[in-house]
């Protein structure tokens, strides 16, 4: 560490709060290492088709993140890498890295020959399971960094084919995991969330009727770099819906899953309900609420929404969804408070607003979670975390979030070399 | 100056498979007048790249042009020593893998954006810094619980602080709450802060300047004095709206129906004598007639409320008329312990009416609650939760900003800003709101935003300081100078930045302030006679890559659009279509610009009348929901396009050869199509009659 630059600011995850914390460190004159433990940066919300109440393009803003993260030579970013010890105190931290090999260098030129001679397939987890890639991939089409993949667990033993069709020798088959020491002055969490395992939500149909999916999902169909290319439609048979429920709630403000509420779900499912009635104008909406949770500048977007006579409110809890087997339909029965009567409906699609979990793989042991899970925000004197780890968020009250930690971070890499102006 | 030109080409990745290459050189040597011509199959791999060093270092070549991917890939691998020109060329994702291979088409249009690409290589020089000496220091206006916190952190983080109160003491709002979280403390915090210095009972006379150098004159108890700061952050509060609008729920005409801020008072003072209490969620709030907002805090300080009712005679009563109880994230547990309570008792439904009733008690009337009915409820005390509104942007700042004193807001008075992506970025450079000024915010989310709001102020000294722009361009070295002595007063430049960076002289000749500059070109686009430029963009630039498309003759039937993208959002958007392979028409020669808004008409002009049978523009969407990253950017070419369409029926031109089509990075799948069809429109509307001339 030299008299006058401090130590880089680690940062754990690339998602919208990680990479947020990053360049506004970076832009901010400081060094910065950003831990990512996928293949590229842009985390969940890379995986979103459209923000509300915009319905504007995450990418149109990871795009920018990724402008400057190219530009600036201040930050490093390690993918398919994960933070496995610290040692040391603010100012001077001793960080482990793991990096696990990416089969594919610097030399990958995006020519996709190794992905067209591939003869094996993977789960598509950007697009949630649904449909598959080449064990060779490249994780979506604005991915950062702008480079293949490769997922050896999905390699037929022994093949080759990638390695020898790959013009550009960037194909390493035998490149075996790293681990690094980084120095560090401060420590950014932000591990970001995980979407509730909905097959848990055993009366909401999950995993056993065909037709019943999660918001994620919905996200991902439609995307027009998605499983569908845009378009949403029953798993089932492929059939535009023409009647949907969104449950919301689903696992969220529920003793027996998540004791919090997920605070994004309402204004997801009601950004969804706009989707649908985008693409599908004779496709109706119904919303089973305990209450919409629109707030602030959100309100007016819900209200907009709302204002669809195709879309019907219904405040009360969803009991029970079952698959009428002939025809894939849903039987959707709920409570109606306001009406004050249970319902049985037909619905041909169900989508269920699975919550937020906080992603507490790889935080540091000094973020203690708090009772429901979520990471306290300050650990240490140079260890924060930041993000929706912390609590759930949109993407606007993430990024301010993010912004803030930053500043802990650059007060606590100033401090460590008493940076007097 | 005359350049020793190097021109590379990449033949990786199908481009040598697509086109002949080595036409493509002769077009470079011919043509171009390269001094080199190199081909190589990876340019970018380590050999490519030590072909290209090597010339730098000989000397044989000072200005670089490489032919291969876009330049959005490999920007490292192609980074020589700095201050070299290096120009790019999208052989791959706008040529090659989007277009037939081999054919006659696809080759003119490598051809094309060759000579394009030189074009622009020659007109490009490497961009110096702005330098100046920069004050760090970071003005906070506002001493309420987002200026306090936004002053320690700024100070924590090594920076000096002015924080500005208008009332004699700091604390604001926070400090007038019955439990107030430790304000007092931050309080002291800030008093007794060695980088911090405070003054109260002051307030804004006028700032001048820009970042980096903002001249701060304060109206304080002592007089005026004047303070400079390098950045700004506005942390001016909120305000409670106006209950004696909301007189249907009886405010004003009963002593007995008070806010919620009042009732914060009461019970500091222990004046809370009630049985029942009942509080009026969105009171003011969610009402397109009031705000149409959610204040986001209500339903919170409504359950602390509550706690207050019981606390003054735990046997009464307290009941919640909501519309929906909003309590997101771990806030649910206190909204499900509030509930557990006996005395409690909350109903969603609408209050009709608050009137005098029985026993001097007043009789609220509650609409469509969960019983299904109309309820009277007969109560001591009625609180209104009335809702958040910005202590607005109107002569708090007075800045002497040719367009206005204060930050540009939205119709709900919150500042104009990329709120989702980029909540800081208001229209003022160097100028940040924090807390329940930018958007309806609780205490501890002000605490966090007050001090994402002074990162982004110290960030943009910083980078003032290395004489760079800030977001969106972070980082940019390149400005605009302005050749003034061909300026004509028109004022376009000064009225159409949307950030405010031109000042103007009486004669209305602009005065710019870089430092505020956001780099956007709008200035450029807006300016008649031309006189605005980049080192590294100009109206002559583009101009010159116009020059350089080959038009055909009318008899080859080959029409040719030239196609004018954002390259923020359309550009990328025309990559991803590429690395989908997808097809369009190859007629279609595109020049990206820093910002749509940086049009400058002449650009039209110019291809028109080369023969260019069309020009589309493609930018980003406009109107409330706008994604120009610089506010204004495409909705100005818009308008821009409106008057050339006037002029061109003057010139027996179809205004129908001019369009704009709004498109977002995520529809690169419209993209094809788009093309198409503008192309096939000129096939239809028959080639530019000033073709040949």
């Amino acid at each position: 560490m030299s008299a006058n630059s401090p130590n880089p600011v680690l940062i754990i995850g690339g998602g919208i709060a990680g990479l947020t914390a990053a360049v506004e460190l970076a832009d901010t004159g400081v060094e910065v290492v950003l831990v990512e433990k996928s293949a590229s940066l842009g985390g969940r919300v890379a995986r979103l088709h459209q923000y509300f109440p915009k319905l504007c393009p995450p990418t149109c803003g990871l795009e920018m993140h990724y402008r400057r993260v190219r530009e600036n030579a201040g930050i490093t970013v390690l993918t398919l890498a994960e933070v496995t010890g610290v040692t040391g105190s603010a100012g001077d931290y001793e960080v482990e890295v793991r990096v696990r090999p990416r089969f594919v260098s610097e030399a990958c030129t995006l020519c996709g020959d190794c992905e067209r001679v591939c003869p094996a397939e993977r789960p598509d987890e950007f697009n949630y399971g649904l449909g598959t890639t080449k064990a060779a991939y490249l994780p979506h089409g604005v991915a950062y960094p702008a480079a293949y993949a490769i997922d050896r667990a999905a390699c037929p033993e022994g093949c080759k084919a990638c390695e020898e069709a790959c013009k550009y020798q960037a194909i390493r088959l035998n490149a075996q995991t790293e681990v690094r020491t980084v120095k560090a002055s401060a420590i950014v969490a932000a591990t970001g969330w995980k979407p509730y395992d909905a097959a848990k939500l055993e009366h909401l149909g999950f995993g056993q009727c065909r037709n019943v999916v999660t918001n994620v999902m919905l996200e991902r169909m439609a995307a027009a770099d998605g499983p569908t290319a845009g378009r949403i439609l029953r798993p089932s048979d492929g059939k535009e819906p023409r009647t949907v429920a969104f449950v919301q709630c689903a696992g969220s403000r529920d003793e027996n899953h998540l004791p919090y509420c997920s605070a994004v779900c309402c204004t997801a499912s009601l950004k969804h309900a706009a989707y649908i009635r985008a693409l599908y104008p004779e496709t109706a909406i119904t919303i089973f609420y305990i209450d919409v949770r629109t707030p602030g500048r959100l309100e007016e977007f819900g209200a907009k929404v709302q204002h669809d006579a195709d879309v019907r409110m219904v405040k009360g809890k969803v009991a029970r969804v079952e698959e009428n087997p002939a025809t894939g339909d849903l039987l959707v029965t709920a409570e109606d408070v306001l009406a004050n009567r249970k319902s049985t409906e037909h619905f041909e699609l169900v989508v269920l607003a699975t919550g937020i979990v906080p992603e507490t793989e790889g935080l540091p042991a000094a973020l203690k979670p708090d009772e429901c899970g979520f990471a306290g925000k300050n650990g240490s004197p140079g260890i924060y975390a930041a993000g929706c780890v912390c609590r759930p968020a949109e993407v606007s009250a993430t990024v301010q979030d993010a912004t803030g930690t930053a500043l802990k971070a650059l007060q606590c890499a100033n401090r460590s070399v008493s940076h007097v102006r | 100056m005359s350049a020793k030109l190097g021109v590379y080409l990449c033949t990786g990745c199908t481009i040598g498979e697509s086109i002949d290459a080595a036409k493509l050189a002769k077009v470079a040597g011919s043509e171009c007048h390269a001094a080199v011509c190199r081909t190589h199959e990876a340019l970018c791999g380590d050999e490519g790249r030590k072909l290209i060093a090597a010339d730098l270092a000989a000397g044989t070549v000072d200005t670089v042009v490489v032919a291969a991917c876009s330049p959005r890939f490999k920007p490292e691998e192609f980074n020589f020593n700095h201050g070299t020109v290096v120009e790019r060329v999208n052989l791959r994702e706008h040529v090659a893998w989007c277009h037939k291979p081999q054919d006659e088409d696809t080759q003119m249009l490598a051809e094309d954006y060759l000579r394009m690409g030189v074009a622009r290589a020659l007109k490009t020089e490497a961009p110096k810094p702005l330098e100046a000496e920069v004050s760090k220091s970071v003005l906070v206006v506002g001493g309420g619980v987002t200026g306090i916190t936004a002053a320690i952190e700024a100070a924590e983080a090594g920076y000096d602080v002015f924080l500005v109160e208008k009332d004699d003491h700091l604390g604001g709002r926070a400090a007038q709450l019955y439990k107030a979280d430790g304000i007092q403390a931050s309080v002291a915090a800030v008093l007794h802060h060695p980088r911090i210095q405070v003054f109260t009972a002051a307030q804004i006379g006028k700032i001048e300047g820009q970042p980096g150098m903002f001249d701060v004159t304060l109206d304080a108890a002592g007089g005026p004095q004047t303070v400079r700061a390098g950045a700004i952050v506005v942390a001016t509060g909120w305000a409670p709206y106006d209950a004696s609008r909301l007189a249907h729920l009886g405010y004003g005409s009963s002593p007995k129906v008070v806010t919620s801020v009042e009732f914060e008072q009461m019970a500091a003072k222990g004046a809370i004598q009630a049985k029942r209490v009942l509080f009026v969620q969105c009171a003011g709030s969610r009402d397109a007639d009031h705000l149409p907002y959610c204040s986001s805090t209500c339903c919170m300080t409504t359950l602390a409320q509550t706690a207050y009712v019981h606390e003054a005679d735990p046997e009464a009563e307290a009941y919640v008329i909501y519309k929906d109880m909003r309590t997101p994230g771990q806030y649910e547990r206190v909204y499900r312990e509030t509930q557990a309570h006996p005395l409690n008792f909350f109903t969603k439904g609408e209050v009709a009416s608050v009137s005098p009733g029985a026993d001097g008690r007043l009789a609220v009337t509650v609409n469509h609650t969960l019983l299904g009915e109309t309820i009277v409820l007969h109560v001591d005390l009625v609180v209104l939760a009335t809702g958040m509104v910005p202590n607005g942007m109107d002569q708090i700042l007075n800045l002497t900003y040719r367009q206005g004193p204060e930050l540009p807001v939205l119709q709900d008075g919150f500042p104009d800003s990329h709120f989702v992506c980029f909540p800081y970025e208001t229209r003022r450079t160097g100028i940040y709101a924090a807390g329940a000024a930018r958007a309806p915010m609780d205490g501890n989310q002000a605490r966090q935003d007050a001090a994402g709001a002074a990162m982004k102020a110290i960030q943009s000294v910083e980078l003032a300081a290395r004489g760079r722009a800030v977001a969106p361009r972070a980082g940019d070295l390149s400005y605009p100078s302005f050749f003034l002595q061909r300026c004509t007063q028109c004022k376009r430049c000064t009225e159409e930045c949307p950030f405010g960076a031109l000042d103007e002289d009486a004669k209305g000749t602009p005065k710019p302030n870089l430092y505020r500059c956001r780099r956007c070109g709008i200035c450029m686009g807006a300016c008649p006679e031309r006189i605005v430029s980049f080192h590294n963009y100009s109206v002559e630039m583009i101009a010159s890559m116009i020059k350089a498309i080959e038009v055909p003759e009318e008899d080859e039937e080959k029409p040719r659009v030239l196609a004018l993208l954002c390259e923020n959002d359309a550009y990328p958007a025309l990559d991803l279509a590429g690395i989908e392979r997808r097809q369009y028409d190859p007629s279609v020669r595109v020049i990206p610009l820093r910002c749509l808004g940086s049009l400058n008409i002449v650009w039209i002009a110019d291809a028109l009348s080369r023969g260019i049978d069309g020009v589309i523009l493609v930018g980003c969407k406009y109107g409330d929901d706008y994604q120009c990253h610089f506010t204004k950017g495409s909705e100005l070419a818009q308008k821009r396009l409106e008057n050339v369409k006037e002029t061109l029926g003057r010139l027996q031109l179809e205004p129908e050869r001019l369009q704009l089509t709004q498109l977002a990075i995520n529809e690169w799948d419209k993209v094809p199509a788009l093309f198409d069809d503008f192309v096939n429109r000129m096939r239809e509307l028959g080639p530019n009659p000033y073709k040949g001339f």
